[in-house]
Parts: structure tokens; C-alpha cells; sequence
């Protein structure tokens, strides 16, 4: 029908990494909080999303990625059921959520919106309290059990500090915090959250996916939409590519967020190395340059070498590395980027061996790209002796002089063989 | 549980406001009586049932006996008669009628003003006061007779039908009714109906129906007057009647909105949502229309098109209470009347007498401008 990826068995669990005591047995036994099977909603003529398969179990954080325009936000209307789908269903709990009514489906899933109308002067606590909404009949007030699923909500949101101020008054970050305080008091097993960290600084974007890690790790399922990708590799355990409203891929970040993949779908050529601090996939994009993909060997060690190989390796180029000594920077970058890395253990000399393979290497590559001053260091530079074609950058070379300096490198550059000025 | 007692105590205390307005506003006209002698000619009138009696039913050969509650005043305080019919018949009603009319008007704004997310929303938005208008002055420039004399065999002549007086209200009710559902019709697309489309279709009914207003007025003639003093919003003349049907059709439909009114704080956050905090939006936005539409409708058929009310009084009652409908809703509906009794004995009283409509523009839109000015109403 689509040209989805296949996708895996909604049974299977992928990446359930939690504590299975935390989700109770007889909840973990039932149907995943929200399963979307085949779903495809248009808009007019545009096909907003066709044949989306997506399951969020308990205990599991799914993001869906994917460019601007991929369907994202009109996947997770679905799941809460403000749009209409022209074909597939979305189940929450097992029941198709056209058969539930606006109040049962509203305590199944819950939502923090991107952004909100919140320009009432509603105090916060009034607003986390309207998350009680469909739990109460229509002559009901709140009884002791809204209260505390109240308190609770806005305590776990860290909002309780600021409960009697209004909602105008709080600063954008607060007030994303208010509303998620409000999907909680919903205590629903699902969470959507569209673009969760989109308005907040850096400490409270972790805050926030701390907090919706930690729900998810106590058994509930969560399904947000995230632009940065490196925040969903960290926080997700699964995330489902969207491009031109289908499923490009899906699986934990680490198998679907590479270079590749980003390239294809965001079109952006982009390195994907590997956070140091969090060890999670890293995504950093840069402009398309159109190079024609060639094989390169670089040489040359530090922070220098790993810049020049990063961006060589978004571009699309063939990489090899050596000789770097093991655990360099350009090491650990080169083999990110899928570089065949000739390393030798550091603080040592270069034995014959490593250095032929070095060689070898920078004979079968079309250019060899020699980084600052690798040519002065002895056992280094011989390599770049075994290339055709010898391409020298400075070490402070510009990311766009990079693919400039590559034989063919960047369109309509000229062959350099020389160095940009030093 | 909180909110509650502060929805009780704001609004006893309102209600004690309206309560003084009434009886004040009773005593204020060519002949001043004083509050304490209302207060008894009104107790004096108060009833209770005290047994059963029999009369008739019926005429001729047909009387049958019936049934009837008996009913006796508690109280007989010696007050003046001229005072008592003054007050029991020409006073009262009136100032009933502009409670009920204000309570409806005001608690039709707040709702709309909610609906709406807009805080230039009416109850007239939905075209409800230009169909009122429509059907009151179509009926004025081109009378039917809705009463006849039927000559039904043993029973006899009876009259049956509506006075023209009553004819005028009813014309207007199902003219504010039909242009109220002619909105909601153009609006609604496949089941759903966007307030924002909603507001546009209410500009343009309201709009084409100014025209037709307009053309009948050119075509009056001799009625001009009677229609420009509809349009204007009047009192004068309220009967019983006329508190009686207001008085059926407002509070129930009140208190509908009432227990909507939770579902009208959600809303106001924007209809997805309120959806997803599990209100049956659609379902809702019918029920609250038709609901304002009605209690609407019933205020303007007997009192014409009284501007300012149902737009000043929600502000002015959400810079005092806050914008939760819970409190808001019934504070606004008893400010309201207590504002269009007071706005109705200051028409009166002077030396002739104003449309009521004139004085509540003329106090609600300078009114408005400081609120704009001063208080920051350029929000809900």
C-alpha cells in the first residue's frame, strides 16, 4: 500500500529497559495503551499521513521524528482524536477511539500541547485541575480523590510552588510545566506530547523529559513529538521516522538515526556521532553541498582531524583514518562515521604494520587529506606519500573550505591539490 | 469545594443587590412611595395556599365543577391602595421584567463571550437580535390578525389568539430563533461549526437583516415610531404575561448553562482541547447556543434590543471574579438585572421617558471605554 518499512510486530517488545515491577501485571496484560493501525487522514487533496502504523506499550517513550510537514502532529491529533481519519484506526486501551466517547477518551490520553490559548486568567492550580475534567459527571464537584490527583500532578510537575499565580503571569517554561501538570492530573496510561521542549531553555527541556522518562519508567506510555533529535535519542526507546506522512523507519534511536537516514529524510547532510557526555546518538546537520561521494583518507589527529572527518563523512565521502593513536578524538569520530580507522596504541611509536595498512589505505582512496601539521610528524605524513592526490587544510580550515579543498568535493569547485592559503 | 463558596457568597450577595434595586427602583416614579411600604404592599400580595375550593369550568350545559387551590396573604399590613396598584401593577412587572431580561441578556454575553473566545462576543452575535428585530417590526409594518372569535357550538363565542402586543413578542422570539439556527446552518460543515466561521456568518446575517430592517422602516409609515421605540428596547407596559413567559423560559435554561459551565472554562483554552480534556465539544457548542440563543431570544422578544448589557456586565463581572464561568456565569446574570433595573428607573424617571436601550449604551459604552482604557479588557 505505502513504502513503509516493514515494521516490526506490535507484540514484540523492542525496548522495554524498565523496571517490570513498576507496571502492575494485570495492566501489562491487557492491549497497548495506543496502537495506530494503517492510519491516513488527508486534508483536501494533501495526504497529511497515509498507512501510519505506530504502537506506544507501557513503560515505553516513542518519539516520532521527522522534517517539517512528516505528519507528526497530525499523528498524535489522531491519538487524541480531534481529527478524523479517512482510513485505519487508532485504539487506546484496545477500543477504537471512534467508538469512545470525548470523556473515555479522555481518561486514557492525555496531551501537552505545543502551545495553548492560555491567555485567561485562570490560576495554575485551576488549570491542572481542569485535567480532572473527565473524571467528573456533570453535577460533580471535586472529592478528595481530584484533590489529591491534583496535589500530586502538580507536585510531580513541579508546579505546586506557583499554583495560586495565574497562568499569564508565568514564564513559558512554567507554563509548559502547567500543562503537563494538567495531562497528569488526567492520570491517564497514555501521555502525547507535542514538541514537549520546543519553547524551553536547555535545564528545563531536560526537566521536562526527565519527568516524562520517569512517568514512562512507572508504567505508562508515552508518545511525543520531538525536532530535536538529539533529545529523542536520549530520552526515547523507540523513535519512528515520519517523512511525507509515512513510516521511513522505526526501532530504537540508535538504529534509525543515521547519517543516512538524515540525509534522506531531512535533507541535510549531517554527522551522527555518539554524545560523549550521554553516550546516546548525536545529530549535527549541516547545508546541503551536493559532493559527489568519493573515497578520502585523512590524515592527521585531534580535534582538527575529527572536524575535517566529521564533515567529510556528512557530505557523503568514503573515509578512511591513520594512523591515529587509539581513543583521539578523530578515532572515535572516524569510526562513528563508518571510517575503516588505522589506530596504534597511544603514547607509543608506529609499528611497520599500522603504518602499511595506513598507506594502503591512502593508495586506494582518490586523496588523501592531511589535516594542520600531520605532514611534520614522522609515521604520520607517509601515508599521505602512498595517495595520488594530496589535499592539505589547515587545521582551523572553515567547514565549508573542507569540501571546497576535496578533488570534486563541493559543486563547481576547482581540483585543489594545493592547501587554501595558509 | 472552594470554588463553590465563593460562587454562594458573591452571589447572595449580588441577589441581596438586585433584591434592593427592585424594591428601591419600586419606589422611584412620578409617585414616590418608600422602600418599606413596597416592602409591605409586596408581602401583602404574597400568598400561601390555605385550602381547596370549588368553582366551575366551562359555561352552559357544559360547567363541570373544578378543583381549585385556595389561597390567602399571610400578611395584611395597611398601606395606601392607590400605592398597592401602583406598585402590583404598573411597577412590578416592569421591574421584573427588566430583571429577568438583564439576568438573561448578561448570562447570554458571558456564555458567548466564552464560546466565542472574543471578548467584543454579544448575545446578539449569532443574529439574534436583528432576527427579533425582523420579526417585531415585520409584524408592526404588516399586522396579522392573530386572534379571532370562535363560535363553538354549546360552548359559545370564545376569543381565542394573541393580542397584538403578544403577537409582536412571538414574532420576535421565532425571528431570533430562525436567524439564530440560520447562522448555526450556514456554519456548520459536515457536523462541525467553527466559531470563527461562526462569527462571520453572524456579521453577515446580522448585516443582511439590517437591510430588511431597514426597508421595512422605509415602508412603516405610520408605525415608524412604535418600531423605532422597539429597537430602541422598552419596558413600558410590561404586563404580568410577559414576566410570566420570561420568567418560564430564563431560569431553566439558566441553569443549563449553569451546569455547562465547567465545560465553558475548558473550552476556553481552545476546542482541541477541550477534547482531549474529554468534553464532546460539537455537542456542547449546540447545547450552549441553542441555550443563549433561547434564553436570548426570550429577553429581546418582550424588551427589544437592549444593547451593552450582555457585553459590559460579563467584563465588568470577570474583573471582579475572574474568568472561572462557575462563578462568573451566575454573578454576571444577577449584575445583569441588577444593572438593567437600575438602567430601566433611570429611564423612567426623568422627566420623559428614554428607551431603556439608550440609557444602557449611554452608561455601557463610556463604561467600556475606561475598562479598555484603564483595566486592561483587552482579554478575556
Amino acid at each position: 500500500m505505502s513504502a513503509e518499512d516493514p515494521e516490526p510486530e506490535p507484540a514484540r517488545e523492542d525496548v522495554v529497559t524498565h523496571d517490570p515491577e513498576a507496571t502492575d501485571d494485570s495492566e501489562s496484560a491487557k492491549s497497548p495503551p495506543v496502537t495506530v493501525d494503517g492510519l491516513s487522514v488527508s486534508f483536501g487533496d494533501l495526504d497529511a499521513v497515509s498507512a501510519v502504523d505506530v504502537t506506544v506499550e507501557r513503560g515505553s517513550f516513542v518519539g516520532l521524528i521527522g522534517p517539517n510537514g512528516a505528519g507528526k502532529t497530525t499523528v498524535l491529533r489522531a491519538i487524541k482524536g480531534t481529527i478524523d481519519s479517512d482510513a485505519g484506526t487508532v485504539r487506546l486501551d484496545g477500543d477504537p477511539i471512534a467508538a469512545l466517547s470525548a470523556r473515555e477518551a479522555g481518561r486514557r490520553v492525555a496531551s501537552v500541547p505545543q502551545d495553548t490559548g492560555l491567555s485567561f486568567d485562570f490560576r495554575v492550580r485551576h488549570v491542572v485541575e481542569m485535567g480532572r475534567t473527565p473524571h467528573l459527571g456533570r453535577f460533580d464537584g471535586h472529592d478528595a480523590d481530584d484533590v489529591a490527583a491534583v496535589d500530586e500532578a502538580m507536585a510531580a510537575a513541579g508546579v505546586a510552588r506557583f499554583g495560586d499565580r495565574s497562568v499569564t503571569e508565568v514564564s513559558g517554561g512554567e507554563r509548559q510545566r502547567v500543562l503537563l501538570a494538567r495531562a497528569l492530573a488526567q492520570e491517564t496510561p497514555a501521555l502525547v506530547l507535542d514538541e514537549p521542549t520546543a519553547s524551553l531553555d536547555v535545564n528545563h527541556a531536560v526537566a521536562a523529559m526527565e519527568l516524562v522518562r520517569g512517568l514512562v519508567d512507572d508504567g505508562r506510555a508515552a508518545i511525543a513529538a520531538i525536532h530535536d533529535l538529539d533529545m529523542a535519542a536520549r530520552y526515547c526507546d523507540r523513535v519512528v521516522l515520519l517523512v511525507d506522512g509515512q513510516v521511513r523507519a522505526e526501532g530504537p534511536p540508535t538504529d534509525v538515526l543515521d547519517a543516512d537516514a538524515v540525509r534522506r529524510t531531512f535533507g541535510a547532510e549531517a554527522f551522527v556521532g555518539r554524545n560523549p557526555a550521554t553516550g546516546t546518538p548525536s545529530v549535527t546537520a549541516f547545508p546541503r553541498s551536493n559532493a559527489e561521494p568519493r573515497r578520502l583518507h585523512v590524515v592527521g589527529t585531534g580535534l582538527a582531524a575529527a572536524r575535517v572527518t566529521g564533515r567529510l563523512s556528512a557530505a557523503g565521502h568514503d573515509l578512511s583514518l591513520g594512523v591515529v593513536p587509539e581513543g583521539d578524538v578523530a578515532a572515535v569520530v572516524g569510526r562513528d562515521a563508518g571510517a575503516t580507522v588505522v589506530t596504534v596504541p597511544p603514547f607509543a611509536g608506529i609499528d611497520p604494520e599500522p603504518r602499511a595498512a595506513a598507506r594502503e589505505l591512502a593508495a586506494a582512496a582518490g586523496a588523501a587529506v592531511v589535516v594542520g601539521d600531520a605532514h611534520d610528524t614522522p609515521g604520520v605524513a607517509d601515508a599521505a606519500d602512498a595517495a595520488d592526490t594530496v589535499v592539505e587544510v589547515p587545521a582551523d580550515v572553515d567547514a565549508a573550505d573542507i569540501l571546497a579543498a576535496v578533488p570534486g568535493g563541493a559543486e563547481g569547485s576547482a581540483v585543489g591539490s594545493d592547501a587554501p592559503g595558509e | 469545594m472552594r470554588v463553590w463558596r465563593r460562587t454562594a457568597g458573591w452571589s447572595a450577595a449580588l441577589a441581596a443587590a438586585l433584591t434592593v434595586a427592585i424594591v428601591v427602583s419600586a419606589g422611584i416614579g412620578p409617585v414616590r412611595i418608600p422602600p418599606a411600604d413596597v416592602l409591605k404592599i409586596v408581602l401583602n400580595a404574597t400568598v400561601v395556599p390555605s385550602g381547596i375550593e370549588f368553582g366551575t369550568w366551562g359555561t352552559g350545559a357544559l360547567a363541570v365543577p373544578r378543583p381549585g387551590v385556595a389561597y390567602r396573604s399571610p400578611f395584611t399590613f395597611p398601606v395606601a391602595d392607590v400605592h398597592e396598584r401602583i406598585v402590583l401593577r404598573i411597577r412590578l412587572p416592569r421591574i421584573l421584567l427588566a430583571a429577568l431580561v438583564g439576568f438573561a441578556l448578561a448570562a447570554a454575553g458571558t456564555v458567548m463571550q466564552g464560546f466565542f473566545r472574543n471578548p467584543m462576543a454579544d448575545p446578539s452575535i449569532i443574529g439574534v437580535s436583528s432576527g427579533a428585530a425582523v420579526g417585531a417590526v415585520g409584524f408592526i409594518v404588516f399586522p396579522v390578525a392573530l386572534s379571532t372569535t370562535l363560535t363553538l357550538p354549546l360552548v359559545g363565542a370564545v376569543d381565542v389568539g394573541l393580542s397584538h402586543g403578544a403577537g409582536v413578542s412571538l414574532f420576535a422570539f421565532v425571528g431570533a430563533l430562525l436567524a439564530a439556527f440560520g447562522v448555526y446552518a450556514i456554519a456548520t460543515r459536515h457536523g462541525r461549526t467553527p466559531v470563527a466561521t461562526l462569527l462571520l456568518a453572524g456579521v453577515a446575517v446580522q448585516t443582511f437583516l439590517g437591510a430588511v430592517i431597514s426597508y421595512l422602516q422605509l415602508r412603516a409609515g405610520e408605525s415608524l415610531r412604535r418600531i423605532v421605540a422597539w429597537l430602541m428596547g422598552h419596558l413600558q407596559g410590561a404586563a404580568w404575561s410577559e414576566v410570566a413567559a420570561v420568567g418560564a423560559v430564563v431560569p431553566p435554561l439558566f441553569i443549563m448553562l449553569l451546569l455547562y459551565a465547567r465545560d465553558l472554562n475548558v473550552l476556553l483554552l481552545g476546542e482541541e482541547e477541550a477534547r482531549g480534556l474529554g468534553v464532546a465539544v460539537e455537542r456542547t457548542k449546540r447545547l450552549l447556543l441553542a441555550a443563549s440563543a433561547l434564553i436570548t431570544a426570550a429577553g429581546v422578544a418582550f424588551a427589544g434590543v437592549i444593547g451593552f448589557v450582555g457585553l459590559i456586565v460579563p467584563h465588568m463581572l470577570r474583573l471582579v471574579v475572574g474568568p472561572d464561568h462557575r462563578i462568573l456565569l451566575p454573578t454576571a446574570a444577577l449584575a445583569g438585572g441588577t444593572f438593567l433595573v437600575a438602567a430601566d428607573t433611570v429611564a423612567r424617571s426623568g422627566a420623559a421617558e428614554l428607551p431603556v436601550g439608550v440609557v444602557t449604551a449611554a452608561v455601557g459604552a463610556p463604561f467600556f471605554v475606561y475598562l479598555l482604557t484603564n483595566r486592561e479588557v483587552h482579554e478575556l
